[in-house]
Formats: C-alpha cells, structure tokens, sequence
C-alpha cells in the first residue's frame, strides 16, 4: 500500500516505469550525484501526521495566538482589518485560479488574463492614474520599485522620503536603495505631516522623487498638490503610497500630480494573515508604462478578431531582458490581486463610497471620544481618514498589556519607531468597529489610566 | 469553429443603481464630511468601480474561472515550475482565525503560536537544505535571490572587499542576472558545456577577485545534476566568492542531496514550488533565503528566535542587510509550507524526490525515440527536449506544439526555456500525477509528433478547442491597451 496520498506511484507502478527506463532501482537514478555532494543520513524533522494529527497541531499553535475575531482590534499601522465579503473567498477558492500559475499560455489563461486586466482598471480608477501593473509583493517593496522606476527615469540617484511614510516602508526602501547606490533623505515632520521648511531645504534639481504617504503613517493627510508642485518644480517625481479604503473619499493622488502611486492592497479583501500575503499596488503615468516593474496584462485579439488578453511589454522583464530587466519580478501577488478585484467589484462605486465615510465618521468618533478622557491628548491636529494618532498619560505597551485582558487590541506604540513621541498610540477604526466598541474602549482605557 | 464572441468585461456587466455590497447603518453620530477634511482634499468624482448584484458578481467570476487552467484541472508540465498538487488541507489550515485573524504587530506574546510556526518551518527548511539558519522574509523566489545576493554583498564589504560580478550558467533563470544587476552587481554570463554543465575552464577564466558570487541551480535548467559541483565550490571558494544556490529545482534533491553539503553558502527555496503552496495564478510565493553561519549575522531584520520557552523577534542585529518586505514574510504561504512539510515527514521528502525523479526519467524514456533529446543522460525532476527537427523539416515550432498540446486540455510544458537548446521544450512531470496521466501526455505527445510529420498544418494552426485561439502579441505591446476605457453611454 501507498503511504502519501499525494504520490500515487504504487511499487508495480514504479517498477514498470524502471523497467521502461532501463535501470534496477530508483537510486540507479541519482548516481550522478557525486558521492561528497550526497546525503546519506535522514532528514531530521519530524515524522508525518495524517490529516487529523496536522489539523490538531495547527489547532493547537493557532489557540496560541490571539485572533482578531475573539479580540476587538485597534491596531493599524499598515495591516488594517477590514469585513471580507464571503464572495470574496468563495471566488478566490475556485481552484482554476489558485492552482494556475502566472498566464504563459493565454489561451487556456483567459481567467487569469482577464481578472488582471479588471484589477489594472480597478486600481487606475481608484487612483486616477493611466496604467497599473499586475502587482508586486506589498506596499513596502511596492515603494522600493517605485525608488527605482524615478531612479531610472530622472537618472538621478536620490530621493527624498517623508518621515510620516510608514517606518517600515522607510526600512524596506532603504534595503532596495542601498542595492542601486541611490541615497535615500528623509524630510522631517511638524504636526504629523511632512515639513515643508525642510522639503524646501532638501530638495534640488539632484532629487529623483519626492515620496509621501496618503492618508501618511499617523492617518494624517498630506497636501499632495502641493508637495506635487514642488517636486515638479525640480523636476523629480512624486511618488505617493495610498491606502486604497481611503480613495473612496480623498482626491485621487492622479489628480494632484503623482507621477507613481504604490500602496498596500491588503485593506481590499485580503486576510489580515500576520502580515502577509498582501498586495503591492503599483500605478503610473503612459509616459512611465516602460519602466514599470513585473507583469503587465493587454488588451488584444484573438486571429479570429476576438477580443483577448494577454502578457505585454514583456520586452522590460527578467525572463527576456536577464540583466537589463526593469525588475527581477517574477511571482507577484495575482490572487491577491484578485481578492481586490472582485472586492472592489463587490463595493462598486456607491459601495467604496460609503465604506469610506463609514470609516471616516467612525474614527472621528472615537477620536472624540478617547481624547475627552483625562489623561489623553490628541498628538496632532491635521485632518486624518480612518486612523489617528493621540498621546497617553501613560507607559503605551503597559496600557495595550492591560486592555489585552478585556480583550481589546490597543493602537501602536509610536515610541517604538519614533522615540520622540513617548506615550503616543496609533489608533485605527475601521468599518468593523462599533459604537460600543469604541466606548468599551474608551471606559477602559479611561480606567486604565 | 468556435462558438464564443468577446467575454464581457465586469464593467461592461455594469448597470447604475446595482449593488452587491452590504454594509451597515452609521451607529455613531453622523458629522458633515467637510468639517472633518477640507473641501480640496475631497474627491471630485467617484471611482468608477463596477455595479453588479451578487449573483452576476458571482457568476461574472466563476465564468472567468472556467477559462482557466489549474493544477486541478489537469496535467501542468511547466518546466522549472513544479506545477504539483496543492492540498486542501493546506489551505485549510491557513484559513483557520488563529492563523488568518491575528495582527503582524501584536504585543508578541499574543502571536506565540505564529512565531512557534514559524521558527519550526526555519529550523526544518535549515535542516532540509544543509544551512545553518533560515529567513522566511523574501516573499518569492527573485525576491529570495536578491535578498541572499544583498547578504553576500554586506559579507563582502564587512571584509573591507568591493567585489563588482556575479558569475551565472548560461542556462540560468531570467532572474538571476536580473537580481544580480538589483543588488547592484555586473553579471558575467559562463557557457555551459557539451553535458549541460559549467564549463569549468570557462569558469576559471572568468573567476577573479571581481567575484562576488557563483549563482547557481542545481539540478540546472536542463533537468542535469552538476556532477561537478566540489570542484565548482572550490574553484569559487578559492577566489574569495561565494556559491549561490537557486532552490527553483529543489523538488530534485529532498533527502538525497543538500546545498549546505555542495558547498553552497546561501540557497533559496520556492515554497510554492517544492513545497505545495499554490502558484495563485501568477502568486503570491514564499522565498525563504538560508545560509551558513558566516553569513548569519547579514540575515534579514527581524529573525524569529526562541529565548526560554518564548518565541520572539529580535531586532538587535546590527549587521543585517535590514528589511525586504513588509512584516516577517508571506506568513500565510508560510502556514501552508508547514503543513506540507509535517504531512510528509522525512521518509515523504525523500519519496517526493524519487517518483518526481522517477516520473521525469519514465517520460524521457518513452518521448525519446520521438524527439530531439539534447543532452541524453539520466535526468532529475525534469528534462529537455528539441523541437528544432519539425521546425526544419516541417516548419512546425515548438510553439505550435505547445499550443496543439492544448487541445487534448493539458498545459504545455516550458518552452523556449533553456536558451542553449534551440527550441526546447522543458517537462517538469513532479511526482503528484499518476502513471496514466504520464503515459496520456507521452501518447498526445507522440502523436503530435506524427501529425508535424503528416499533416504540419494541422499542428500550425492550433489551437481548436481552446476558448480563444492564438491572439495577436505583437500589437498588444505595441499599442498596449492596459485598462478598460469608459465610452460615454457607459
């Protein structure tokens, strides 16, 4: 009898096979592994479970951690928790699609082809820019791309970055710079938005981008036209990272100049998952569409005149261009890809709309709320979208410690990115949140501090 | 002659008014918009998203499932792809809250049993490929490739060395001079020799105090083992450079060789290669980098540790290359990795590697007296045939041969892939699929083989049963048509 369900090759199986093949035995066929390079112990990791033993394993290790569906969440910071429609997973569960690779063969990939066709359309629309690729990993390397892309584009090699971009953002484009040569600046803060005295200072006509979150890290709103002018005016690109919840209310980065948008598709139908996957949302303008990054899908025809789609521009990428490629993408995210699309699909256009005000009356709420307790102040006082940032009279971390035991997820502690704001929490609201939730947690934090 | 006309986009499915959505009612006291965000930071004019009820919705997706191919739907021989089943249970376990509901930044004695997951999957992965510690940062195989390339250059330049090249094979996957020019280095490309290997004179001349690295795949893209592989370390090793391992083929390998045992000193996996998590349609992968211990210290921040019995992330590493991705990975790609590896223990590794070894041989055995094979010598998880006979002969393609294959509802296997053979057709079986379905594809094949023979026009035209037939590539890229355009009766 077989012992893995997942190799069907019975022992009659096998040995007709050698038979055809010609040799004794199964290990006549790794002879030419030399004797020095080969492995002749066992593995040493543990011995297989049957499909009841793994699925009492994985109950035990997911009992240990503490899932946002038994504890009433707070916490933001790039990873928001958002209702995912059950259409959402029910179509993104069609085997057709997870168990696909990427498109090489459009004729029996027009699913696929299609989808990230919509997707592109999605995100331009939500945007309001010209052209979209099929996505990179997340938002993070979504902006390190994006570093690249103004790089190659003002053949420059340094580029300002706000300190109200998320700081893990910051992190990660950092590693990608450093691999190019390209120095990364960053432009101070005031008031939770970025600095504009020293945007002034640092920007000259050897920057190649101007990057900016929007709502940025601290769910403040930057004014994007005018850094956008500024950039412009030294004739660096402006770059801008969006959550895309937001682009149901806030005027579209398109529309105030970006010249590259990336963002962090999470928010639209994918699982919170302990930080991934998620989705790297990466949009340009026409003039740019050559240097974009990864896979991009087209609209053409079939020889019968039909309308098709497929893999296009392929000439910037890694399996055709090697060493001169625009990108060594390969995998990218396409099922989460499609989790946004048909997410988007399902809001619509009033639907994206209300979500986005349901989100906005929400957190002002609980900002209104949380900073009539003694003891907590707002840190900022710019306009913000669903997530908001206020100073605790009080040690951050001792505090979320001590909601934890009313299970509730408090906001992030900024003093672990930025030491200077001491007792200040980040805190996100979400469409997910109710007005008893919020309450809750304003009373208890109230007795808390 | 096909029936279908163009497929709708869901935009096009769009009437005004429709919704799928459902939300609920404001429950907090509702404030104007515009004394909350200033009138210039407002939108203008609403995305224009589609409006569907529910069910066309659904049925607009499910439609568009059904002009695709999966795994499950039939034969995938995607060469260097390992197109392999991809268990439910798998997914069934990445679904569960514990796992899909909790936050990356929770204080971190709420994510003990995520942090467990995930230093178990580092130590056995470490275990499985004969390296000292694992990241699971990377979030796919080029990405894995660039961060272990971003290592080796922070090694080198922690030894006060500015080395400029990476060495790799000319049958070397497209991202790996593409991740070598990321990481901010000049590629040297090596011709490989009359047995698909390294030329190891060509790899003398080119190795130098330049060197930074060797990347490498082993088995290569030609489905060969490098049986030279000690005296390719050494060669790489001498010069001061360091040997790369791209794990794209590790499905080759399990129990029966390890890179860390070849002399490779940082390797990377795809997880949704060897290890079963699914391809997605195009992603999302994982790309766990591993290395030897000198290069511990230049691993991605944070690293997953054990200190007493807590799990922690340990940020105080002041040599690492810093972050890669966002968070700590593809931790849901991660989960089903995991669930992979404890299903097959060590003795099911070992097997894997056997009957997708096995398979891979069988099929060679039984195409060879129909096909170009190249580089006739025992194969590993895949191999290499050419297609450049029927081109001459007959003026049937490789590509017309792909695009037959797709009549008979299987997916072609890679083709034009190595560029060293003219024509090529590369065949990566795995060891999921079963001695019928091997000897199916063995039959169609043959078969294709005779109709280039007999009837060349036959296989020029394919395909006839697909939903769409071949499409117009060169205008697509010339006038790229990247979006669906609003008219305005729409």
């Amino acid at each position: 009898m077989n012992k893995f369900s997942y190799i069907p090759n019975t022992e009659a199986d096998r040995k007709k096979m050698l038979d055809v093949i010609g040799v004794q035995a199964v290990e006549d066929l790794f002879t030419d592994i030399p004797e020095k390079a080969r492995f002749k112990g066992d593995l040493d990791i543990p011995k297989a479970l049957s499909e009841m033993e793994l699925t009492r394993l994985f109950n035990r290790l997911a009992s240990e951690n503490k899932n946002l569906e038994d504890y009433t969440n707070f916490l933001g910071a790039g990873a928001y928790q958002h209702f995912v429609p059950s259409v959402v997973d029910s179509i993104i569960s069609r085997s057709e699609f997870f168990t696909a690779y990427t498109p090489y063969q459009p004729e029996i990939s027009q699913g696929v082809l299609q989808a990230i066709f919509e997707y592109q359309t999605i995100v331009c629309e939500l945007t309001g820019m010209e052209v979209s690729n099929a996505s990179v990993y997340d938002g993070q390397t979504a902006l390190g791309e994006a570093c690249f892309m103004a790089a190659g584009a003002t053949r420059r090699n340094k580029v300002l970055v706000a300190q109200t971009v998320n700081p893990d953002y910051r992190e990660v484009l950092k590693t990608y710079a450093y691999g190019q040569n390209i120095e990364v600046v960053e432009v101070g803060m005031q008031n939770g938005l970025l600095d504009r005295a020293d945007l002034a200072a640092k920007l000259d006509d050897t920057i190649a981008a101007v990057m900016v979150q929007y709502p940025n890290f601290f769910g403040s709103i930057e004014d994007l036209k005018w850094i956008g002018e500024q950039a412009h005016a030294q004739k660096a690109l402006f770059v801008v990272a969006v959550n895309p919840i937001a682009m149901g209310l806030l005027e579209s980065p398109g529309a105030c100049g970006a010249d590259i948008v990336v963002g962090e598709g999470q928010s639209l139908g994918n699982s919170i998952a302990f930080g991934g996957p998620y989705l790297g949302m990466l949009a340009t303008t026409k003039e740019h569409v050559r240097r974009i990054p990864g896979r991009v899908v087209g609209q053409t025809k079939d020889l019968d005149g039909r309308r098709a789609f497929v893999l296009t521009l392929q000439a910037r990428e890694q399996h055709i261009r090697r060493e001169k490629a625009s990108s060594n993408i390969c995998s990218n995210q396409a099922l989460n890809a499609l989790a946004a699309t048909v997410y988007a699909s399902y809001m619509g256009k009033q639907g994206m709309q209300e979500l986005a005000s349901l989100n906005l009356q929400k957190a002002h709420y609980a900002f209104k709320r949380l900073t009539s307790i003694a003891g907590v102040e707002p840190l900022f006082t710019a306009p913000f979208f669903n997530e908001f940032a206020i100073k605790i009279n009080g040690n951050v971390a001792d505090v979320n410690r001590k909601l934890l035991e009313h299970k509730i997820i408090g906001g992030y502690d900024l003093a672990t990115t930025y030491p200077e704001l001491e007792g200040g929490m980040l805190i996100a609201v979400t469409e997910l949140r109710t007005k008893e939730d919020i309450d809750t947690f304003a009373e208890r934090l109230e007795a808390i501090l | 002659m096909r029936q279908e006309q163009d497929n709708k986009l869901i935009f096009e499915l769009s009437v005004p008014g429709r919704i799928s959505y459902s939300l609920p009612e404001l429950d907090v006291p509702e404030e104007n918009i515009e004394d909350l965000i200033p009138v210039d930071y407002i939108r203008k004019s609403p995305a224009r998203l589609p409006e569907l009820a529910e069910l066309d919705l659904v049925r607009h997706f499910t439609r568009l499932s059904k002009r695709n191919h999966g795994v499950d739907d039939g034969f995938y021989p995607l060469g260097s792809c390992t197109m392999k089943y991809n268990p439910k249970r798998n997914e069934r376990m990445a679904r569960i809250p514990g796992f899909a509901q909790i936050h990356p930044l929770q204080p971190i004695e709420t994510v003990q049993g995520a942090l467990e997951l995930m230093y178990n999957l580092q130590l056995e992965l470490a275990e499985i490929t004969g390296m000292d510690e694992v990241s699971l940062q990377p979030a796919a195989g080029a990405h894995g490739e660039w961060t272990g390339l971003m290592m080796i250059r922070a090694y080198h330049e922690a030894r006060g060395e500015q080395r400029t090249t990476v060495i790799v094979p000319d049958t070397a996957h497209g991202t790996n001079p593409a991740s070598a020019t990321v990481a901010g280095y000049r590629t040297v490309t090596v011709k490989s020799n009359e047995r698909g290997g390294v030329d190891l004179e060509e790899l003398r001349k080119a190795v130098n105090e330049d060197t930074a690295a060797l990347m490498l795949t082993n088995p290569s893209t030609l489905g060969l083992f490098e049986d030279q592989i000690i005296e390719i370390a050494e060669i790489v090793h001498e010069a001061g450079g360091l040997l790369y391992y791209d794990g794209a083929n590790a499905n080759a390998i399990l129990g029966y060789a390890r890179p860390g045992d070849m002399g490779f000193d940082v390797v990377h996996l795809n997880l949704h290669k060897t290890f079963t998590t699914p391809h997605g349609g195009g992603g999302p992968g994982s790309g766990p980098v591993g290395v030897k211990s000198q290069l511990i210290p230049f691993l991605p921040k944070p690293r997953v540790e054990q200190q007493g019995d807590q799990f922690v992330l340990n940020w105080d590493r002041p040599q690492s290359i810093g972050k890669v991705k966002g968070f700590w990975g593809n931790f849901g790609i991660n989960v089903r990795a995991y669930a992979y590896i404890r299903t097959m223990g060590p003795d099911g590794l070992k097997r894997v590697t056997e009957d997708a070894v096995l398979n891979a041989n069988y099929m060679m055995a039984r195409l060879k007296p129909h096909f170009d094979l190249p580089f006739d010598q025992v194969c590993k998880h895949e191999f290499v045939l050419s297609g450049r006979q029927f081109k001459k002969e007959y003026g049937v393609k490789t590509l017309d041969i792909a695009k037959r294959l797709l009549d008979f509802g299987v997916h072609p296997p890679t083709i034009y892939f190595p560029l060293n053979v003219e024509e090529s057709i590369m065949i990566e079986p795995t060891e999921t699929e079963n001695l019928q379905t091997l000897d199916g594809f063995c039959d169609i094949m043959i078969q294709i083989a005779e109709e280039a023979r007999t009837n060349p026009d036959l296989v020029k035209n394919a395909p006839y049963n697909t939903k769409v037939n071949r499409l117009d590539e060169t205008t697509a890229a010339r006038n790229p048509v990247l979006r669906f355009e609003y008219t305005a009766d729409l």
